[in-house]
């Protein structure tokens, strides 16, 4: 189509032959992301004016945040632990309800269309739903504020590392499974000496990686009244007591950063 | 004793390793189930069941409204913050990207660089959120910015990965038959950064439709706002409606997203 309206460019070469370059498409591509730049900056009133002009009130935060509140950690202390307890007991848990998920949805090994399809289906809905609105929906629903935020995070987990063990198992040499079936073992039996040590370090770096995420996730969580740190964060902006901020966010990097830095040390391992 | 007993008799045990890690895995997780108990709210059971009354029978009127007060126009708003600032993000991160470079500039450079990075991708969006917003006051232009910074943090860091791995070669030979530095930066350089760094911003888009669709939480614009205020008001016809268009669109975009990456990297 492109190419009907731009012909090719012909290029002759030495000994007569003819060559056809077809037209680059990025100017077509860079009109239309224009063209959305464009009604996207009026849709959301984007204007320089403003930003140049108003930029030092952000800067006049973060030189607040610069001054930590020292005296604030013994506020900051209980609500951290409650973030990570969060996080750790979400994610092992939707770890290990993923895995079973994650085998009724590939299709390599359930050979029932409708079972994969429903379990596909399932798990993309649960990975599109923000953990922000999943966490105020439990609010709603459990009585404690940390059992809303676990509920959420441990969904997340599931279609997250569900999704990409099916992706994993779905790929794995199919070879050992068929033989171990050939020598009469049930699927169940095939399943465990054949695909389960082939996935098996994916899934424990995949989980790793989403529990690391999910202390970030579960950081904010709070601020709908599920539990955690976030409704300390909450509290100081609206109170603008930005040096109090800044010690939460300071407390919240050190301890993201070291179970970065842990779980990297066993991702690395694993692999 | 056959060969296969053999090597199986000589593989590394390491039982005591895994074992030490398991207990400490299991000592954390005892102590994290302290915070959790499934006990519902006294009228939980009737949220839930309202909850999913309202998705499977939404607002149809709501949902479909071509008015600036309906879902699409929302998503069209959010949609709108997440291009917006993916492209701001996008284009702050490159300079940020080529100082935290160690093939390019000095080590101590790069490591402080680095260092800036972690501390902005840390702090999570909803702060730069409220911050924003006493820039410019609620609305989507704290939206566009706050995504357009939380973005920087991971596209700086896929961007260094890929500068560091830039073929030199291809420059060395560039200089031996004499090119400028503006030729090789266009036919040198670009060429190798350019689909790379495009594929790394439409991922980040697909994840920032996601972050726009919780910032209006904090009143940043896009559809968190109508959506906490509907679920504050027990309109559970309209959360559903507003949820199903997300679920809808979000999938959608990945769908295109993942269409146009595999594109860009298999050429």
């Amino acid at each position: 189509m492109y190419d009907k309206i731009f012909p090719p460019k012909k290029i002759e070469l030495s000994n007569g032959r003819v060559v056809l370059e077809k037209r680059s498409r990025t100017p077509l591509i860079l009109l239309i992301v224009m063209i959305a730049v464009y009604y996207s900056a009026q849709v959301t009133g984007f204007s320089f004016e403003v930003l140049f002009k108003r930029i030092s009130e952000f800067f006049i935060i973060i030189k607040e945040m610069l001054k930590p509140n020292w005296g604030y950690i013994d506020g900051i202390w209980p609500e951290l632990m409650s973030t990570l307890k969060m996080s750790l007991f979400g994610s092992v848990a939707g770890a290990l309800i993923a895995l079973p998920a994650a085998l009724l949805a590939s299709a390599n090994i359930i050979k029932n269309r409708v079972i994969v399809a429903v379990c596909k289906t399932v798990l993309s809905l649960l990975r599109t739903m923000p953990t922000l609105v999943t966490a105020l929906i439990a609010t709603y629903v459990f009585d404690l504020p940390a059992t809303a935020g676990t509920v959420a995070i441990f969904l997340f987990t599931i279609s997250y590392v569900g999704k990409l063990m099916y992706e994993a198992i779905e790929n794995v040499d199919m070879g050992a499974f068929e033989a171990m079936e050939s020598i009469g073992m049930t699927r169940i039996e095939a399943f465990r000496y054949a695909i389960i040590p082939q996935i098996l370090p994916g899934y424990l770096s995949t989980s790793l990686f989403c529990f690391e995420g999910n202390v970030r996730y579960a950081a904010i969580l709070g601020y709908v009244g599920a539990g955690g740190i976030g409704k300390l964060i909450n509290e100081t902006i609206g109170w603008r007591d930005y040096s109090s901020l800044g010690m939460i966010v300071l407390m919240l990097v050190i301890t993201v950063y070291t179970i970065e830095t842990i779980s990297e040390h066993f991702r690395k391992k694993l692999i | 004793m056959t060969t296969i007993e053999k090597q199986l008799l000589q593989a590394p045990r390491n039982h005591r390793y895994v074992l030490t890690v398991v207990a400490i895995v299991v000592i954390l997780l005892a102590w994290s189930v302290t915070e959790f108990s499934l006990k519902l709210d006294s009228n939980g059971m009737k949220i839930a069941s309202n909850i999913i009354g309202g998705l499977l029978n939404p607002d149809l009127d709501f949902l479909f409204n071509l008015s600036d007060k309906g879902v699409l126009y929302l998503l069209w708003e959010t949609f709108a913050i997440a291009l917006l600032g993916t492209i701001v993000g996008a284009i702050l991160a490159v300079p940020l990207a080529f100082l935290a470079a160690s093939n390019i500039v000095p080590k101590p450079i790069s490591w402080l660089i680095r260092l800036l990075l972690i501390f902005i991708r840390t702090v999570p969006a909803l702060v730069y959120g409220l911050m924003f917003i006493r820039v410019t006051g609620p609305g989507p232009f704290a939206g566009v910015l706050t995504i357009g910074i939380t973005s920087i943090g991971m596209l700086a860091k896929l961007y260094v990965d890929a500068i560091e791995e830039l073929d030199v070669k291809v420059l060395e030979s560039m200089t031996s038959i004499g090119c400028t530095t503006f030729e090789k930066i266009r036919y040198g350089i670009i060429p190798q950064l350019a689909s790379i760094f495009l594929s790394v911003m439409i991922y980040r888009f697909d994840m920032n439709m996601r972050e726009a669709a919780i910032l209006g939480l904090v009143g940043a614009g896009g559809i968190g706002a109508p959506l906490i205020f509907a679920m504050q008001g027990y309109k559970w016809e309209q959360v559903g409606s507003i949820l199903i268009g997300l679920v809808i669109l979000i999938l959608l975009i990945e769908f295109i997203s993942n269409k146009l990456r595999s594109k860009l990297v298999n050429g």
